[in-house]
């Protein structure tokens, strides 16, 4: 293996085994009280947004150890980062667009 | 892809292919970016039934995004153990993680069976075309994701998938990875947050 991918995977050795089982528990604490939610009619009013918080912490997490974007080099965040925005521009705009909102 | 050819000198000192596939995936983004903006656009204007309120099974659809993230913990498990060289591990971890792909691919495919018999085909209204179009979008890539680790298992049996093999499986990773993101984005805005009843009712 070449000299710039041993480094690579050095900093993806910054994650144990236990930090992945730690992520895999928080993830599925977050789906049970993401569906716990849903059920409870006074979360109505906010639901949305709270969903989406719970959302976004979990993809925040797969995507920063799972993904090892964490430990990675600033040009994996930079490529994976900006066509998300995009998309999430994109999500936006389209929604304002056709009045969903 | 042989070592001489790994080795090679980048300008950035990153591997090309871990690059080119983080590209790929900020591509991906924009096409599920696109596809679930035009579900959420549409999903309140159909004229007819049935919609989310209707049809969507909660529970089974939780199981499925439970599994996925399990299916993800054993993706990981496997890149640290074929890093590791540890062979036997890196087996059952690529197979896990085929497996639970396998079995999310089962149930959307029991789903998408039940919503026919329910009277939601893809043309029967916007929620339908927007809803199958989305959701069979991911499962064909979950489809491919089980026929990739399932060729890294494969090699692995074959002796083929030893520690200098490490970056193969991370790319694969990353991509099985990224469909689990996916999901976690389709499930709560699919699923749980569902918005309008039929247009004008």
């Amino acid at each position: 293996m070449s000299e710039h991918s041993t480094a690579e995977h050095t900093h993806a050795a910054h994650a144990t085994t236990m930090t992945y089982l730690v992520v895999a528990a928080i993830l599925t604490v977050i789906t049970v009280v993401e569906v716990g939610v849903f059920y409870m009619p006074a979360m109505k009013p906010v639901l949305a947004p709270v969903l989406l918080v719970l959302s976004s912490t979990k993809f925040a997490l797969v995507v920063g150890f799972y993904m090892h974007l964490r430990y990675d080099h600033n040009l994996f965040r930079a490529v994976f980062a900006l066509p998300l925005l995009i998309a999430a521009a994109v999500i936006v705009g389209l929604l304002f667009l056709f009045r969903v909102f | 892809m042989s070592q001489a050819a790994a080795a090679h000198y980048t300008s950035t000192g990153l591997d090309s292919r871990k690059i080119a596939f983080w590209t790929f995936i900020g591509s991906e983004c924009l096409l599920f970016g696109s596809l679930i903006a035009t579900y959420l656009v549409y999903e309140g204007r159909s004229v007819s039934g049935p919609t989310t309120h209707d049809i969507l099974n909660i529970p089974l659809t939780s199981f499925s995004t439970f599994d996925l993230l399990m299916s993800s913990l054993a993706m990981v498990l496997a890149l640290a153990a074929v890093q590791r060289g540890d062979r036997v591990k890196a087996r059952v971890a690529l197979g896990v993680t085929a497996l639970l792909g396998s079995v999310f691919l089962g149930l959307q495919a029991y789903e998408f069976t039940h919503f026919v018999r329910e009277g939601l085909g893809f043309t029967t209204n916007l929620f339908g075309s927007t809803f199958f179009t989305l959701t069979g979008f991911h499962g064909a890539h979950v489809f491919v994701g089980v026929v990739w680790l399932t060729t890294l298992l494969v090699r692995s049996f074959q002796g083929k998938l030893g520690p200098e093999k490490a970056l193969n499986v991370e790319i694969a990773g990353l991509y099985w990875h990224f469909v689990d993101v996916v999901w976690i984005v389709i499930f709560t805005v699919v699923y749980l947050i569902q918005t309008t009843p039929i247009a004008g009712t």
